[in-house]
């Protein structure tokens, strides 16, 4: 595909430009909280700016560019925002997910404790 | 072919993907067709159960919510990462009891809890029916309570049990 700059219409730069400026301030915020932020658990959130509203802005201008100077509608890039959105959940979960486990196996307080379990327990070895 | 049949959306969301990226032409249709078939045969071979959607026009609904959520909650957590005092003592732990019991439901709750900003999932209790979620701004503990309770677990109940 052949693509000149200069083809693109007004609207759809300033269009266009605006939502990848907001996705990549967005992204941007996302990695100053990663660093910021005290605690684990309050770092995991950091990173979804940058996978919700930070890939969203930049894929939205990315359409209006490309459908603005093409003429027909681009839409492939709402793959990447279903995949991204999909497969993010995955790895934080892992993360948050092991950070409890291994705060409850050194009995941190601040962690909500395992759920009570021992009544079951005790009717399989009753006898 | 039957593989087709027993993952419908599987099958639709396959051809739909393939047409977007390699452009919609009857070639391509029908090569989309082809790959939609073995991936559903590959699917079937794995045994898994394909979800049964309930109320379809619900869909729209949750969708619309999820993104009015998440687009609210990006600005709540740049002004929580940039303010000066970040969160002191403003973040933490909270149980949620939840009716929803299928699956598909509750991974669909998981990834919308996840990727809005300022909520993550941590843990779910089968026996007790509860969630364990973490949250970057706990004064407003109350609204995401009845966000969760009544709106998001509504109405996926009503989507997928």
């Amino acid at each position: 595909m052949t693509f000149d700059l200069a083809d693109v219409p007004l609207w759809a730069a300033i269009l266009g430009s605006i939502f990848m400026v907001i996705g990549a301030l967005l992204t941007l915020v996302g990695a100053i909280g990663l660093v910021r932020l005290p605690t684990f658990y309050e770092r995991i959130h950091a990173p979804t700016l940058g996978t919700s509203w930070g890939t969203g802005g930049m894929i939205l201008g990315s359409m209006i560019i490309f459908t603005a100077t093409t003429a027909r509608p681009v839409l492939h890039e709402i793959l990447i925002a279903i995949f991204v959105t999909l497969t993010t959940p995955v790895t934080l979960m892992m993360l948050g997910r092991s950070a409890l486990y291994r705060d409850r196996s050194e009995g941190n307080p601040e962690v909500p404790p395992e759920p009570n379990i021992k009544d079951a327990v005790d009717v399989k070895s009753g006898d | 072919m039957t593989a087709i049949f027993t993952y419908p959306l599987l099958a639709l969301g396959l051809v739909v993907m393939w047409l977007l990226l390699a452009g919609f032409t009857l070639g391509q249709f029908v090569v989309a067709i082809g790959v939609a078939i073995l991936a559903t045969e590959g699917l079937k071979a794995l045994g898994e159960t394909s979800p049964r959607i309930r109320r379809w026009l619900a869909i729209p609904e949750l969708a619309g919510l999820v993104f009015r959520d998440v687009l609210w909650s990006n600005i709540a957590v740049t002004r929580i990462t940039l303010s000066q005092k970040a969160t002191k003592g403003h973040s933490g732990f909270l149980t949620i009891p939840v009716r929803l019991r299928n699956p598909s439901g509750l991974a669909v709750l998981a990834i919308v809890l996840t990727s809005t900003p300022g909520t993550a999932w941590l843990d779910y209790n089968s026996t007790q029916g509860a969630i364990i979620i973490h949250v970057l701004d706990l004064d407003d503990a109350e609204t995401l309570l009845d966000l969760i309770a009544n709106r998001y677990e509504r109405l996926l109940m009503e989507i997928f049990e």
